[in-house]
């Protein structure tokens, strides 16, 4: 969801670019953090916890927590909340194997 | 690569040292890992307070702007985004990540202005997608205008707590609660004020027990807290909503300082551990200054003042000829004082005391 009015600021038209989530295509503004444009999707889980494979998404805005890493163009753990968002990436989630999930 | 100064972070402590430093003539380099220029002010759509020295009547968002314009366009300014400084080792070099490649920087003098990290607070599914800190509710709604939910509740009522939550209700978000566990708001009371006029109810003396979800946030427990702070039995009450945000404090970004093997403290006033500095905020290793909550946690207008005085020090020590400068620093200094006089700087006032003893 995204902000429509607010008293102080203003968000002006950015280029609208398509991106794919686990191989589905949904929509983002170029250059704003991956993030952001998940977020707006509705997509908050982000990964999987490496020990007990629980969820985990954005947390801290500053790329300093790593609780947002993703998968994206192939490479893993990057950090969605400060990597800017390009027209076609390829943006995945990062999963424990099957069987693994302890919680 | 060399260069005369380096500055890490450009916040408004880095941005208040480039201030000083280029105008003086120092051939300074900016680094920041942001996709923009200022740090938390970028976000912070409230007027600030202070003096005109504190850009006092401006909002934060509009001071980044103001402090560049004195310097950008300078041919010995230049400042690089969305670049993070790895590691300081030790033939005083440090190592910078940029577009996934790693390049050396040798400053001859460094300024860390790194800022600070939210604190986390442990309870019952804490780590849910949904719980965030509040700053960072902040930077996707006012940097990147995404909401970050419909309803939520906000742990903390100090000056981070109290102005996310109004900023949710002017995005339009339903603020269901200010949760804090000590027996008063610990923010400026204007600020309590507006949210209150606002209808969202305060909640001293209580605390958030759980976070209700499976794979996201779908409501909160909170519960009221007895004289040691554990929550009473039979006082827990459930609120709906999809966000839950932390404002619970900050801690200094000091991973660089200890890597240049800075001497540091543990105060807890400040936020954590933190750097011993003289007073021009020169640490243990020479030539390697700080500024802002990297420092120590306090707010964006000392974080400007200490940014100006390591600023004009760094220029100083390295052969600038600065006019004035002994009654510019006492200035600056003045002034810090005068803004840590506030009753909202009582907790930093003790933590400098606390930091005197090291």
């Amino acid at each position: 969801m995204r902000i429509k009015e607010h008293p102080i600021l203003e968000f002006p038209e950015r280029r609208r670019v398509e991106f794919y989530f686990e191989g589905k295509k949904i929509y983002g503004y170029e250059g704003e953090p991956i993030a952001a444009a998940l977020h707006d999707n509705g997509i908050m889980v982000y990964r999987d916890s490496i020990r007990f494979g629980r969820p985990r998404g954005f947390f801290c805005a500053i790329g300093h927590c790593s609780s947002c890493f993703m998968i994206v163009n192939g490479e893993k753990n990057v950090r969605v909340c400060v990597t800017p968002l390009v027209e076609g990436m390829r943006i995945e989630r990062m999963r424990k194997k099957k069987g693994e999930r302890e919680s | 690569m060399k260069v005369e100064l380096l500055i890490i972070g450009g916040g408004p402590a880095g941005l208040g040292a480039a201030y000083e430093s280029v105008r003086a003539g120092v051939e300074t380099l900016l680094i920041d890992d942001g996709l923009k220029l200022g740090g938390q002010l970028v976000k912070q759509t409230h007027k600030f307070f202070g003096s005109k020295l504190e850009y006092a009547g401006i909002r934060g968002i509009e001071i980044p702007d103001l402090i560049l314009k004195e310097i950008d366009g300078a041919k010995n300014f230049r400042y690089i985004l969305n670049t993070t400084a790895l590691g300081y080792y030790e033939d005083k070099s440090v190592a910078v990540l940029r577009d996934g490649k790693v390049s050396i920087v040798y400053p001859e003098r460094l300024i860390v202005a790194t800022g600070a990290s939210e604190k986390m607070l442990p309870f019952k599914n804490s780590d849910l997608p949904g719980v965030y800190g509040a700053g960072a509710v902040q930077t996707l709604m006012n940097v990147y205008g995404v909401l970050p939910g419909r309803a939520s509740i906000m742990i903390g009522a100090g000056n981070i707590g109290l102005i996310v939550s109004y900023q949710l209700l002017q995005a339009g978000v339903e603020v269901k609660a200010v949760v804090e566990i000590s027996n008063s708001v610990g923010g400026y009371w204007v600020h309590a004020a507006k949210i209150r006029r606002m209808g969202v109810p305060i909640l001293t003396k209580h605390t958030i027990v759980e976070a209700i979800g499976d794979e996201v946030v779908k409501g909160a427990i909170i519960a009221q807290v007895d004289d040691s702070f554990e929550p009473i039995p039979g006082t827990e009450k459930k609120i709906d909503c999809d966000t839950i945000c932390i404002a619970v404090g900050l801690s200094p970004l000091v991973d660089l300082l200890f890597h240049a093997g800075c001497k540091m403290a543990y105060v807890p006033e400040l936020g954590g551990e933190v750097p011993l500095r003289i007073e021009e905020m020169e640490t243990s290793v020479k030539g390697l200054y700080v500024a802002g909550d990297a420092s120590g946690v306090e707010e964006a207008s000392s974080a400007m003042l200490e940014g100006r005085i390591a600023g004009l020090a760094a220029a100083r020590s390295l052969g600038y000829k600065i006019d004035d400068y002994d009654s510019r620093i006492s200035k600056l200094l003045d002034e810090l004082k005068k803004l840590r006089e506030s009753p909202v700087f009582e907790r930093v006032r003790k933590g400098y005391e606390h930091l005197k003893g090291f």
